[in-house]
């Protein structure tokens, strides 16, 4: 049986566990609460985005638009780009991200196409590297500190364009976590590059029966709406991701000062019946001493 | 009269939502003032400097950078890059940043990075004559 010091030492030391992971609770909450109030801010760019790209698609439908609009025709190659975060206890965020990224690149190997991984965040490199490593053809790290900035997603966007352009893939799609609340985040699967076709019924070219002018003209403004549009994409991406980060952060380091409170009830009780035997052994000791006289 | 409901938004967040009698638009193609019933235009932006009118009088003026316009009979909405409200832009940061973007030049390593820095530096100089014309008036 152990002795009394070590049932106090190994109290003392899951307490002080506790001390951290409930502090590191209430940092993912606070910064839980400005990822999603940063996500909601960025929400109505995102929106009117949308809008005026389907009606660009819609009316550009006709003619051939920019590669970066109708893909360059085959989808040999594939790109995943796979988004986590950089840092780990954060309950099964990274490896859920990464799971789904594997069982992506199997589905896709097994269709025959080429794969390569752009990984986002120090632990899809790190969890990806061991198995598809030499399918990794560049990383991104530390973005989003000390949060997610627009010119982060533009960094990435211009390494996804930059590696279109030099036909290195035909198809992007990114791999992120949605969030749904500080419980549940989803593994989403997202295509980017070509984009998929906005719905053209929602948001139909004309507004009260009239058409859209273009200035300068529909080939320009798209020109420079899609590499702003993909921004835009890996943007909301980053900024899902996290805020899904935070929140699967924070439930982690509930359930851990919960963890560590149960196992401290438990080592509390051991620790006191373990006391009372020893009191009991020293008395039964000293009455049969006594007895013996 | 009726009024034209106007957005400004940027993708970090929404900087101005509306009512005004008039917008002034600086298009890449020209400025466009947008009145209630304008036709549907979809329009790039220069880097310049936005007006909000109410009544004849300007009410806000904005620096922005990038970005287009959607404007409807009803409404317009500027999706730009960057907006700053006009009054806390002083000429020396944009002088200072038309500095930085003549040192970037200068440093530039390769071709990408030099036409970067020649595109920042077209931009800082289109805002620092548009901040001129505009505080002078």
């Amino acid at each position: 049986m152990p002795s009394l010091k070590t049932y106090r030492l190994r109290i003392r030391s899951v307490q002080s566990t506790q001390k951290i992971t409930k502090a590191m609770k209430m940092v993912a909450a606070a910064k839980l609460r400005r990822a999603q109030e940063q996500a909601m801010a960025a929400r109505p760019y995102a929106e009117a985005m949308d809008k005026v790209m389907a009606t660009l698609a819609s009316s550009f439908k006709g003619g051939t638009g920019p590669k970066l609009l109708s893909g360059t025709g085959s989808d040999k190659v594939q790109l995943l780009i796979v988004a986590t975060a950089d840092r780990g206890l954060c309950g099964a965020f990274n490896s859920s991200i990464v799971r789904e990224a594997r069982r992506t690149i199997r589905a896709l190997q097994a269709e025959g196409k080429t794969v390569k991984v752009l990984a986002i965040g120090r632990k899809a490199r790190d969890q990806l590297r061991r198995d598809y490593g030499g399918l990794i053809v560049d990383t991104i790290t530390d973005l989003g500190r000390p949060r997610v900035s627009f010119a982060d997603a533009q960094k990435v966007a211009n390494r996804v364009t930059e590696l279109f352009d030099k036909g290195e893939f035909d198809v992007a799609t990114v791999v992120f976590n949605r969030f749904k609340s500080a419980m549940t985040q989803i593994v989403t699967v997202q295509q980017l590059i070509p984009p998929p076709v906005p719905e053209v019924s929602a948001a139909p070219a004309t507004s009260g029966g009239a058409v859209y002018e273009f200035e300068p003209d529909e080939a320009e403004i798209l020109a420079d709406l899609l590499p702003r549009n993909l921004t835009v994409q890996i943007f909301r991406a980053l900024l899902e991701n996290a805020a899904s980060f935070f929140g699967s952060q924070m439930t982690a380091m509930d359930n851990a000062s919960r963890n560590a409170g149960e196992v401290i009830k438990k080592l509390t009780l051991q620790m006191n019946r373990s006391r009372q035997a020893s009191i009991t052994k020293e008395l039964i000791e000293i009455i049969s001493g006594a007895e013996a006289v | 009269m009726a009024k034209v409901s106007f957005r400004l938004v940027m993708p970090e967040r929404e900087l101005l939502d509306t009512e005004a009698d008039m917008v002034v638009v600086p298009g890449s193609e020209g400025d466009f003032g947008v009145l209630h019933g304008h036709a549907p235009v979809i329009s790039t932006l220069r880097p310049g400097v936005l007006e909000v009118l109410q009544g004849n009088k300007v009410e806000q003026r904005f620096i922005v950078v990038g970005g287009f316009a959607e404007v409807t009979p009803e409404r317009c909405t500027v999706l730009a890059d960057e907006a700053i409200p006009f009054a806390e832009v002083t000429a020396e940061q944009l002088a200072e940043r038309e500095q930085a973007a003549e040192r970037d030049l200068v440093d530039a390593a390769n071709d990408a990075e030099r036409a970067a820095a020649q595109k920042d530096l077209a931009v800082a100089k289109d805002l620092r004559r548009a901040q001129a014309y505009y505080a002078s008036r």
